[in-house]
């Protein structure tokens, strides 16, 4: 589903935030991208979105080959994947559920199935009951659902999260992370960057760890090589 | 379609003030070339009161046949730079100079000769009454061998020719001004409105939605302020007209536009009012 070979990112002013990177994330898999700030995990999940183009080396998700994707292809390939980030990114002045239906709209599904859809990701992340309260009325961990919900709305089976548990307390934290492994259940794969070492300790999900710009830890190439030696 | 109209409409009723002062900014601007415009229109005006007054005029020889003359007087008449030709004979040139001389009243009473020629008075068709055009019809007239002299006034004509030739481009150059200036200010309104909604635009790419799909909601709204700008626009035009125009003695006479220069003018603050939306959403998206 995804494949980073021999990828690297440098920007205007030289400096690398990626260097050589290569793994494989296969389909329903759960993978952390862990690492201090400016590792680089930011900006793997950017070159997947389209956001940033490598300097060198090729990328493919979902079949686009991202080094050569036009602007034309970019709206096709995000509608393929969800997105979420730590700030959530939602619309103050719109519901929960027209938060979420607005990923439809702008993307033309059919007006008579929108209102369906949205209220079954709401219920899926447990906030079907207040689908008509502003994000300011929310918590932050029922702002992150929304997110959810509206990344989820598409149906992708790539859902790219960035730091999604960076603005929340401790039980909204858990809550949230929680909902991404349910969701991962139903065979979407998780792409998760984060720097929260708590929450990557306590699960067995495969863990790929960042520091300046290269990968220095990849638990299923670990994996590997010990069943290899084994 | 629907969602392009609601999300147009939603961007009025979530930013009224800033939607309010983009009308009003486009509006302001607008007056000011069309208040521009209603001097040019009413200069042009005046200007073809002056040219209407553009004649050449033929003296012919004594003793020329009236048949000789009105045949002549209907070939003149069929120059393509030709309005309408008069015949005055010499009864009424000299009734004329009496009327209109009054100096030289006594004297021409007096007179046992007339000495005044008949003449034929030509006047000219509009766009054909500058110096260049009158000299060429005088030229022609004396070819007829009954026409004895062509008068025309060249230095007044070539001095309307000059005063013609820089209201125009004074004009433009004013006109182009005034509307650079309204382009940039209503570039800089509608730029505003969209970096007050960098966040929806940056979300709406994150989902997929495209350029074009991005850019439809703003090219409405757009076009809807300059729609309501140019409205409100004439409002303040007519009201400087009404105002100043009709309750200012020196100023009466003043023409106002014809409807088709008034849906124009709301055709422009429409065009303003998209292309600034063009460019400003144009110019964001190819930054983010």
């Amino acid at each position: 589903m995804i494949r980073f070979n021999h990828v690297s990112k440098a920007f205007a002013k030289g400096e690398s935030a990626l260097l050589d990177v290569s793994f494989r994330v296969a389909k329903g898999e759960f993978v952390f991208l862990t690492g201090h700030s400016g590792a680089g995990k930011s900006t793997i999940l950017r070159l997947i979105y389209g956001e940033l183009s490598p300097t060198s080396g090729d990328i493919h998700v979902l079949g686009f080959s991202l080094p050569n994707i036009t602007a034309r292809e970019i709206p096709r390939l995000r509608r393929r994947l969800g997105i979420v980030f730590q700030d959530f990114r939602l619309l103050e002045d719109r519901t929960a559920e027209e938060n979420v239906a607005f990923a439809l709209e702008v993307t033309r599904a059919r007006p008579d199935s929108i209102a369906s859809r949205t209220s079954r990701v709401l219920t899926q992340v447990g906030l079907a009951a207040k689908m008509h309260a502003l994000p300011n009325e929310l918590s932050g961990g029922e702002q992150q659902r929304v997110a959810i919900a509206r990344a989820l709305v598409l149906d992708p089976p790539i859902l790219l999260a960035d730091e999604p548990t960076g603005n929340l307390d401790e039980r909204a934290m858990r809550g949230v992370f929680q909902l991404l492994r349910d969701i991962n259940a139903g065979e979407t794969a998780v792409v998760m960057a984060t720097h929260n070492l708590d929450l990557v300790r306590g699960t067995n999900h495969r863990t790929i760890e960042l520091r300046r710009g290269e990968v220095v830890f990849d638990s299923a190439v670990e994996t590997g090589q010990r069943e290899g030696l084994a | 379609m629907r969602l392009l109209f609601r999300e147009a409409l939603l961007a009025f009723r979530r930013a009224p003030l800033l939607s309010t002062l983009s009308i009003t900014t486009i509006a302001f601007s607008l007056f000011a070339v069309g208040l521009f415009g209603l001097v040019a229109i009413n200069m042009r005006q005046a200007l073809r009161g002056l040219e209407s007054r553009v004649e050449i005029v033929a003296f012919i020889l004594h003793g020329t046949p009236l048949e000789t003359i009105t045949l002549a007087a209907d070939d003149i008449s069929k120059f393509p730079e030709v309005f309408a030709v008069g015949y005055v004979n010499e009864d009424s040139a000299l009734a004329q100079a009496q009327a209109e001389l009054e100096e030289f009243k006594d004297a021409y009473r007096d007179l046992e000769i007339n000495p005044l020629p008949a003449s034929l008075e030509i006047r000219l068709k509009e766009g054909h009454r500058d110096a260049a055009t009158v000299a060429a019809v005088a030229e022609r007239l004396q070819g007829f061998g009954f026409i004895d002299d062509v008068r025309f006034g060249r230095e007044w004509i070539e001095r309307l020719d000059r005063l013609r030739n820089v209201a125009g481009l004074v004009g433009l150059i004013i006109g182009l001004a005034f509307a650079a200036v309204a382009v940039i200010i209503i570039g800089t309104t509608i730029r505003m409105t969209v970096l007050q909604r960098a966040r929806e635009i940056a979300i709406m790419r994150l989902v997929g939605a495209t350029n074009g799909f991005i850019r439809g909601p703003f090219l409405l709204e757009g076009a809807i302020k300059g729609l309501l700008g140019g409205l409100l626009s004439i409002v303040f035009i007519y009201a400087g007209y009404v105002l100043f125009g009709r309750n200012t003695p020196m100023l009466s006479g003043l023409i106002f536009f014809e409807p088709p220069q008034l849906l124009l003018g709301i055709l422009f603050g429409v065009a303003l009012g998209l292309g600034g939306s063009l460019v400003s959403v144009g110019r964001h998206l190819r930054n983010v």
